[in-house]
Parts: structure tokens; C-alpha cells; sequence
């Protein structure tokens, strides 16, 4: 039988019955289209954090005390104890790829305005390193070298800290009190969102390293030195500079590994399209789930119909079909339903992204892949669950199917 | 994609079908039922044969295992030279595609599939273009009088009208041999001497024609009778003088016409 006479006859019997053809269509149509809107979500977060990685500035190193861990990922980050202020002084003297430098401590705590309080970070940062982040100052001043040197107790506030704080007043030039050490507030920084990973980045206070290190954190170390190189193309130079520095620093021998980690940001974009990508796998099994059990609902109604069709099959065995005849017959069926169901899915999965999108504000990124992957994955339900019915009806004895009542 | 048809070995001039020794044994849990006990017979091409005998005498099951439909438990079956026995399940496939035509009791048409299209079917799994396969379909519905039903669906066809159009679907493919199941059993006896005419007019056209009935009436216009009983042949003789359909009718009342019509 000629394969546009199969269409013709499956397309037929399928209209036969309307109602319940479309409800079988539809287990493969939600199963098509979550499985494409889940994947234009974690897409659509995988480019959204390119591109906020792109933003931090894509000539900025950051060094890290410790050793680099396999796979980019870093263990303990800062338990090492190797990266001390004189480092830091020593990379801004002697590495001249490198344009500005920040050593940076940390801590964490309460911080207290008035009979408010708010619990942040709060990250010890020298003069340049809202030159380096490109991080504008809102309003106030940032602090001084002379701050730095003095370890004085000045502070900025980021939006989110300053906006629980100081929900009615200016904050600069009032106190908080920050692990029960009064800082006084000379400025706020622009709002800058959320970072790659989905954290605030305006959580956070600013205040010089060295005020950190001494009144805060009491850990005479750096976290990290954030720096600069002096343009795109010196990343690379800036990076061997500081690394041939730190390892004659530290006395390494050679070919004893580093006790610090440099990482730029194609690093750090590596590590979070890594993050991302396990977020769209994650999401598109889950949708490939009710895929499967669209799956299903084709094979049940496919059985339902070998039954109720058993005569017509007889009646067709009796004047001259084949098994294979029967067998495409039914296959095909089940394939223009997986077909039909994958096309309108793909359909519905596309406006249900870009639904998505204008909503909730997620960017959702259809791609062709995804496309191609659920209309195979239509497809091979389509014969994969149609065969074992097919064949069921293929293989009937023509008598017993023709007396069947 | 089509079944090479078997080729017949031997040549046996005018014979067509060559039974021997057949027995069918259905197991219907611990009981056997032995409804063929051993048919020998042979039929030669041209032939018109009636089948007769009493309900559960084996009728159906011998013409299902002619009509290739179901195998016999035991017995030799040869069709046109080949041995039917031997054959695989696509091979019985063509055969039933080309050279058997089946006429059953119940029309056994597609529903909801016009005449038309029921009459194309076995042209569908044959090899023939959309072109010859609708030339052929409307030429036999023209030769069983339909030519103006082509496109009624069953259910819009009285019950003559759908038998008639199971006949040409059996004959659509050219056959060598026409079975039919009590292809009158279910229509009244005016429509069912109409439809023995169709069967008369094919076989002087040189078909054969094997039916089941088991009303005397319709089997005076067979050429030959074979009366069953109990599996077995009891009887088996020429009916010298057939009643020739198409003067039968002319005697017949009309009452029918109108339901004819109606449908
Ligand atoms: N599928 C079957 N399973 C079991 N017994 C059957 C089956 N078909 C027919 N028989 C039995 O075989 C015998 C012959 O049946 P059948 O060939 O239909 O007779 P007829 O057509 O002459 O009335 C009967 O006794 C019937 O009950
Ligand atoms: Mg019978």
C-alpha cells in the first residue's frame, strides 16, 4: 500500500474520533511544549548570566588564596593563609599590566541604624575598587586613601542595606553600628542587581580592608585581590605577571602548584553556564516526564483502537493485506497522533516562552535544538509506543479477527 | 512491496481446486470439535457450486480454509496447481488479494468508507496506480448494477445494495474463484435472486463461483450440489438444469421496490 494512501487512511480514522484523538494528541502536546518552554528557561538563564558576567567588566582578575581545585572549583575558598596586604602592594608595584588593584577582606554581621537592624556582608575593599566594578557612588563620597591607611571608621552602604536602614532619611553622615562598632556612613552606591548567581550584589557595606581586618574580621589576610589589567588584550599578561610574582613571593618551587588561584571571568562563566546547564537539564527532564506519559496515553488509545478495529483488520486481512500492511497502518496512526501532537506542542511550547518572558520577566531563549530534539522526541514515541500495538493487530489470524464481536 | 504471487508447479488442465483427506479440529478447552471428518473434492475452473446442509455441518469452516482464511488441521489443499499448505502468511495474503474474491453473510463492508473506496481496498494492496485502481472500483460496482451508488456510504445502502457491493469488491481483482457465505442469509428473497443473478452473470463470464446456502431455492441456480453433514460429504452431484435468475425475477412479486428505493 502506497505510503500517501496510509496517510490518508491513518489521517481518517483518526477523525473518526475527534474527541478522544485530541485528547491523546495532548499528552504529547503539554509533554512538547514543557519540554521547549523549560528549555527556553534555562537557556534564557544561561545567556542572562553571560551576560551579567559580561557586565562585571571582562578585564578584572581576581585572586584567591588557595589552590585551584579541579573543574574551576574552588574548596575552602580563603582558608589558606597566603595571600597577605604586602602581596597585594607588591602586585600594584611590580605588575605593569595590571591598572587598579583592590585587596579585599570580608565579614559578616549585624548591623544596627538607630532601632533598625539589617544583617549583610560586609566587604573590606581598598580606593579602586569601585573603579574596578565600574560601580558608581550614588550619593557621598567613597573613602579615602588616607581611610585605608588610617583603618578609619567609615563605611558604604549598598541600595538594599541602605533602603532597610535608612528607610525615610539620608543615610550619609549617621552611624551604624556595625558588630557593635559605630561606622559612619559617607556614602551609597548605585543599585546594581543581582550578580550571576542570583545574589544581590547592593547587600553589602564597603568599607576599607584594612578597618575590616582589624575592628571586623581580626584575620590578618586578604580574601581576594581584585585587579585590573591595563586593557582586554594585557588580561593574559596581567595574569602570568601577578602569578610569576606570588609564586616568587611565596617561595614555590617549581613545578610545586600555586597556593593562589587567579580566575577571570571567562572563568567565572564557565563555572556558572555549568551551574545553568544542569538547571536546564534538570528542567527538561522534568518535562520530558509528562512527554513520556503522553507516551503512554498514544499506546493505551492505540490498544483501545486494535480492539474495537479488530473486524475492520479482518476485513482487510480477508481480501488481501499483509501483516506489514496492518502494521504501518496502525504505526503510522500512532505517528501522525505523536506528529500532530509534537507540531502543536512546539507551537504552544514557542508562545508559552515568550508568555514567560513577558510575564514573569525571565529571558527565554527558543532554540532550534530544542526544537529539533522534541520533534524527534515526538516522533520516536510515536513508533515507540505504536509498535506494540501495531504489531499486536499485524499478527491477528485473519478467521479470529474477522469473527470477532 | 507486493507478495510475489506462488507459481503453480504442475498444469491441470480445467482443474482449479483439488481437496483431499481435509479435517479441522477446533479445541474449545478439553472438547475437540471435529467439524471437517476428511473432504475430499475438486473443482474445475467455470464451475458453480452450491454447498449445502444442515446448521454446524461445517459449511463456514470449509469455505474459510478455501478462502485461505484458516488453515486445516490436516489434509491437502492445492489452488491452481499450488499447494496451499506450504504457504507463509504474506503468500496467503496475496493469494487472497488476487485470486480468491470472499463474499460473507454480513457484507462485511467498511463503515463509513464509501463503495467506492470499499471496492478499491484489495486494488490498495496490490500494486495498482490511483489511476486504474478507481477505473477498476467503478467498473465493478457498474457490472453489480451500482454505477449510480458509488459514492453512498454502507449505512446508506439497503442491504441487496451493500451485498452487491461486497461482490464487486471480491471481483474487482480479477479472480479465479468467487466464495460465497450464505451471501443471501441476510436479505429477502426477491433481493437474493437478484444477487444469484450477479453470481450467474459472473460465472458464465467465466469465473467460479462457490456458495454457501442452505435454501433449496437458492441453490437451483447452481450448476452443482454438495450436501454436508456432520464434516463429511454426503452428497455431491450436477444440477442438470439451473434456474436462470434473470427470468426467475421477472415472475417475482415487487413489493420490495420501494425499500430498495428508499435507501
Ligand atoms: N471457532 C470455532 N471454535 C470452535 N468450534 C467451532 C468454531 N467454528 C465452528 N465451530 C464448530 O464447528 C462445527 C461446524 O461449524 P460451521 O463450519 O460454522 O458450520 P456451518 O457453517 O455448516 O453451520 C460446529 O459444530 C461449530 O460449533
Ligand atoms: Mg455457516
Amino acid at each position: 500500500m502506497k505510503i500517501l494512501n496510509i496517510l490518508l487512511s491513518a489521517f481518517r480514522a483518526l477523525q473518526r474520533n475527534k474527541m478522544r484523538s485530541f485528547l491523546t494528541m495532548l499528552g504529547i502536546i503539554i509533554g512538547v511544549g514543557a519540554v521547549i518552554a523549560m528549555l527556553a528557561i534555562g537557556q534564557g538563564a544561561e545567556y542572562s548570566v553571560k551576560e551579567q558576567i559580561a557586565a562585571l567588566g571582562t578585564n578584572v582578575l581576581m585572586v584567591f588564596p588557595g589552590a585551584q581545585q579541579q573543574a574551576g572549583v574552588r574548596t575552602a575558598a580563603g582558608s589558606a593563609t597566603t595571600l597577605t596586604e604586602d602581596d597585594a602592594l607588591a602586585i600594584g608595584r611590580e605588575c605593569p599590566a595590571v591598572q587598579y588593584l583592590s585587596p579585599g577582606s570580608a565579614a559578616g554581621g549585624q548591623v544596627i541604624a538607630g532601632n533598625l537592624n539589617w544583617s549583610t556582608s560586609i566587604q573590606g575593599v581598598g580606593t579602586d575598587y569601585l573603579e574596578i566594578r565600574q560601580w558608581p557612588i550614588e550619593y557621598g563620597d567613597f573613602f579615602t586613601d588616607q581611610d585605608v591607611k588610617a583603618a578609619a571608621k567609615v563605611c558604604i552602604l549598598g541600595r538594599t542595606v541602605a533602603d532597610n536602614l535608612f528607610p525615610e532619611s539620608s543615610p550619609v553622615d549617621q552611624t551604624v553600628r556595625i558588630r557593635s562598632v559605630p561606622f559612619k556612613v559617607v556614602g551609597v552606591l548605585t543599585k546594581k542587581g543581582q550578580n550571576a548567581m542570583g545574589q544581590d550584589q547592593d547587600d553589602v557595606i564597603l568599607a576599607p580592608y584594612t578597618t575590616v581586618i582589624r575592628r571586623l574580621s581580626h584575620w590578618p589576610n586578604l580574601r581576594f585581590i581584585l585587579v585590573s589589567a591595563t586593557s582586554l588584550n594585557d588580561i593574559s599578561v596581567a595574569q602570568t605577571q601577578i602569578s610569576e610574582l606570588l609564586r616568587m613571593r611565596h617561595k614555590i618551587q617549581p613545578y610545586d602548584p600555586d597556593d593562589f588561584t587567579i580566575r577571570n571571568q571567562t572563568d567565572l562563566a564557565a563555572t556558572a553556564t555549568a551551574t545553568t546547564d544542569v538547571l536546564t537539564i534538570l528542567l527538561a527532564s522534568i518535562a520530558s516526564v509528562s512527554l513520556l506519559v503522553g507516551g503512554i496515553g498514544i499506546m493505551n488509545i492505540m490498544l483501545v483502537s486494535v480492539t474495537e478495529r479488530t473486524r475492520e483488520i479482518g476485513i482487510r486481512m480477508s481480501i488481501g493485506a499483509r501483516s506489514r500492511d496492518i502494521l504501518t497502518q496502525f504505526l503510522i496512526e500512532a505517528l501522525v497522533l505523536s506528529l500532530l501532537g509534537g507540531i502543536v506542542g512546539i507551537i504552544i511550547g514557542v508562545a508559552g516562552s515568550s508568555i514567560i518572558s513577558s510575564i514573569a520577566k525571565w529571558p527565554t531563549i527558543v532554540t532550534a535544538f530544542s526544537i529539533i530534539l522534541s520533534f524527534g522526541f515526538s516522533i520516536a514515541i510515536g513508533i515507540f509506543f505504536g509498535f506494540y500495538p501495531a504489531r499486536k493487530a499485524a499478527m491477528l489470524n485473519p478467521i479470529d479477527a474477522l469473527r470477532y464481536e | 512491496m507486493t507478495s510475489k504471487l506462488p507459481t503453480s508447479s504442475v498444469n491441470l488442465n480445467g482443474t482449479l481446486i483439488q481437496i483431499e483427506h481435509l479435517t479441522k479440529v477446533y479445541q474449545l478447552g478439553e472438547v475437540d470439535v471435529h467439524a471437517l471428518r476428511g473432504i475430499s473434492v475438486n473443482v474445475s475452473k467455470g464451475e458453480f457450486v452450491a454447498i449445502m446442509g444442515a446448521s454446524g455441518s461445517g459449511k463456514s469452516t470449509f469455505m474459510n480454509i478455501l478462502g485461505c482464511l484458516d488453515k486445516p488441521t490436516k489434509g491437502s489443499y492445492v489452488l491452481e496447481g499450488i499447494d496451499v499448505g506450504k504457504l507463509s502468511r504474506d503468500e496467503l495474503a496475496a493469494i487472497r488479494n488476487k485470486k480468491i474474491g470472499f463474499v460473507f453473510q454480513g457484507f462485511n463492508l467498511l463503515s463509513r468508507t464509501s463503495a467506492l473506496e470499499n471496492v478499491e481496498l484489495p486494488l490498495l494492496y496490490g500494486a495498482t496506480s490511483n489511476k486504474t485502481r478507481k477505473q477498476k472500483a467503478t467498473e465493478a460496482l457498474e457490472r453489480v448494477g451500482l454505477g449510480d451508488r458509488i459514492h453512498h456510504y454502507p449505512n446508506q445502502l439497503s442491504g441487496g445494495q451493500q451485498q452487491r457491493v461486497a461482490i464487486a469488491r471480491s471481483l474487482v481483482n480479477d479472480p479465479s474463484i468467487i466464495l460465497a457465505d450464505e451471501p443471501t442469509g441476510n436479505l429477502d428473497s426477491r433481493t437474493s435472486v437478484e444477487v444469484m443473478g450477479i453470481f450467474q452473470e459472473l460465472n458464465n463470464h467465466g469465473i467460479t463461483v462457490i456458495l454457501v446456502t442452505h435454501e433449496p431455492d437458492i441453490a437451483t441456480f447452481a450448476k452443482r450440489h454438495i450436501i454436508f453433514r456432520d464434516g463429511k460429504i454426503k452428497t455431491d452431484k450436477i444440477n442438470s438444469s439451473p434456474n436462470i435468475a434473470s427470468e426467475v425475477i421477472k415472475e417475482m412479486p415487487m413489493i420490495d421496490d420501494e425499500e430498495e428505493e428508499a435507501a
